[in-house]
């Protein structure tokens, strides 16, 4: 990673009197994946569209591959590829002619190993609209990268994928990226956004609420632990017991589900605490805070304000 | 302009593929041509006449009013327009192949009418085919410039059923195919030539057909392009990206300058 392939700088952007961008700022940088996250209505699309060069903010400044996509949005077309979240194709299209009509306004030659490589071969011939909704993505995937840009926009692109084809879609983000394509992944999915991305913006009510890697985000939070532990003879959660750390304390399934503030003083507290009641363990299962954890802490502090 | 003609052929073939416009474009034409055929030419021989030019234009009125604006809304709804734009596909070209592709098909079906009217029905073939290749083209030209204005600037789909109805019960009525101009009450007539059909008929009479027209035909060919222009321009203009379409509604009221054209008309020609 080195420069800066995307730049934004106090970008504002309202509907009437909706604020949906309130100068946000951010940079992506070359060969980086860019999770941007937030629940509906947070500003994500306004803020793609306007990288995209679909919508033009009232006011900030911004630049994709060095263009600004509101000046130069023909210069942009061959620097960016957009997956959209409507799949933006029309219904009689098969894939096969999708993939030469674009490649052609790109002035590229057709990439038809992208349409086997996503598993639409047997469809190629198919219309869009017999589709089903994981291919008609994975269309519009194969599409939006068949130019080769250097700026990928990827708005939900796992949203109606089975398992298979996530995974595949995963592998070939990390393939992109190893090439030097920059990517930004708008998604609701925190496991995936935590899993593919370098860094993270949260948008919440049109501001940035965090920025940072995921794991730096993560740290951020209330730092709680979650710790869930089983032993033979259930001895922790019979008796009432009393342990360093804990903010709070549940039971389920014979497991007794804990959340430390300091995770190496409770950990010895309850081997501790098994070995003096001659019991013996038998799953202990410690889980760092996810990014999700913390995107909830954040939505529900920014909801109480 | 490999990108252009490879565009052209997708929108060729989805009028085919796709049953609606199959319908606008062959199916309903074609039926209208067998009907009238069958019917007017028994209860009004003199219909068989103008029967070519007539089924021409009723055709022509199908596959544009019918057959163009309700695409391109959905299209816009859908994104579509927005996946273009992101693409570099211009606007210009979006509408010109609209236009392109829904003469193509008229073309065959007038192709179709032009072969089959007098060997089933013995409908009268023109006297100049150089006038009447011309006067088609200019209805044609007319018509698509004025529907892809209508859904440019049609908010939704309802509307814009609105809009082209407009234009094409009153065309069906007034317009000459079935009840001859000049048989209508000086009223309808001058309501008549607001309409692109009058035009058309009058023009085919005149250039094509070997007939008197009810008034200068060349003139009725030089409003039906005229107005194909501004439509198309106007379009142009008022052509939105955006699936909402709210970004240019103030200047909508500018499209009735399309009508331009005919207003002026109604003024000069009797």
């Amino acid at each position: 990673m080195t420069d800066a392939m995307i730049e934004v700088k106090s970008l504002r952007k309202s509907y009437g009197d909706t604020i949906a961008l309130d100068e946000i700022s951010f940079d992506v940088m070359e060969g980086e994946i860019f999770g941007l996250l937030g629940p509906n209505g947070a500003g994500k699309t306004t803020t793609l569209e306007s990288l995209e060069g679909l919508r033009t903010p009232d006011i900030g400044w911004m630049r994709v591959a060095g263009i600004d996509p509101t000046r130069d949005p023909r210069k942009l077309k061959n620097k960016v590829g957009v997956q959209l979240q409507s799949s933006g194709l029309p219904e009689n299209i098969t894939p096969e002619e999708a993939m030469k009509f674009f490649c052609a306004y790109h002035g590229v030659p057709p990439r038809f190993d992208l349409i086997e490589r996503l598993g639409l071969e047997e469809k190629r011939k198919t219309q869009f609209y017999e589709l089903s909704t994981g291919l008609q993505r994975r269309l519009a995937i194969a599409l939006a990268v068949a130019h080769a840009p250097m700026v990928l926009f990827l708005d939900e692109p796992t949203a109606g994928l089975d398992v298979a084809s996530r995974v595949e879609l995963h592998k070939m983000m990390q393939e992109f990226r190893s090439n030097g394509m920059t990517i930004v992944l708008a998604t609701h999915d925190m496991a995936e956004a935590e899993e593919m991305s370098d860094r993270v913006a949260i948008l919440l009510n049109g501001k940035i609420a965090a920025t940072g890697t995921p794991m730096e985000i993560t740290a951020t939070g209330s730092g709680l632990t979650k710790v869930s532990v089983r032993t033979q003879n259930s001895c922790l959660t019979k008796s009432d017991i009393k342990l360093p750390s804990i903010s709070q304390k549940s039971t389920k399934d014979a497991y007794l589900i804990l959340f430390s503030t300091n995770i190496s003083q409770t950990l010895s507290a309850i081997m501790t605490l098994i070995e003096s009641k001659g019991d013996s363990l038998i799953d202990l299962r410690v889980e760092r805070p996810t990014l999700e954890d913390r995107f909830l802490e954040i939505t529900k502090k920014e909801e109480k304000l | 302009m490999k990108a252009f003609s490879n565009h052209l052929i997708f929108e060729i073939k989805t009028g085919i593929r796709n049953k609606t416009l199959l319908i606008m474009n062959y199916l309903l034409p074609l039926g209208f041509f067998l009907m009238m055929g069958l019917v007017m030419g028994g209860i009004m021989p003199e219909f068989l006449n103008t029967m070519i030019p007539a089924i021409i234009v009723f055709a022509i009125l199908s596959a544009s009013f019918l057959g163009i604006p309700d695409p391109l809304v959905n299209a816009r709804e859908k994104g579509i327009f927005r996946s273009y734009k992101i693409n570099g596909i211009p606007a210009v070209s979006i509408l010109i192949i609209s236009v392109l592709t829904t003469m193509i098909h008229l073309l065959i079906t007038a192709v179709i009418i032009t072969i089959a009217a007098p060997i089933l029905f013995d409908a009268e073939l023109p006297v100049s085919w150089l006038h009447f290749g011309i006067v088609f083209l200019a209805m044609a030209f007319a018509c698509s410039g004025l529907s892809v204005l209508i859904g440019v600037i049609s908010p939704n789909s309802r509307a814009t059923v609105l809009w082209s109805q407009l234009f094409f019960i009153p065309s069906n009525l007034l317009g000459g195919m079935m009840i001859p101009y000049d048989l209508l009450p000086d009223v309808a007539k001058k309501a008549a030539q607001l309409l692109p059909p009058t035009h058309a008929m009058n023009a085919f009479k005149g250039l094509a057909m070997g007939y008197v027209s009810d008034y200068s035909p060349w003139a009725s060919v030089i409003i039906l392009v005229t107005s194909g222009f501004l439509a198309f321009i106007l379009a142009v203009f008022l052509f939105n990206w955006d699936n909402h379409n709210t970004e240019k509604r103030k200047f909508y009221p500018l499209a009735v300058m399309a009508l331009l054209p005919y207003l002026i008309g109604i003024f000069f020609l009797s």
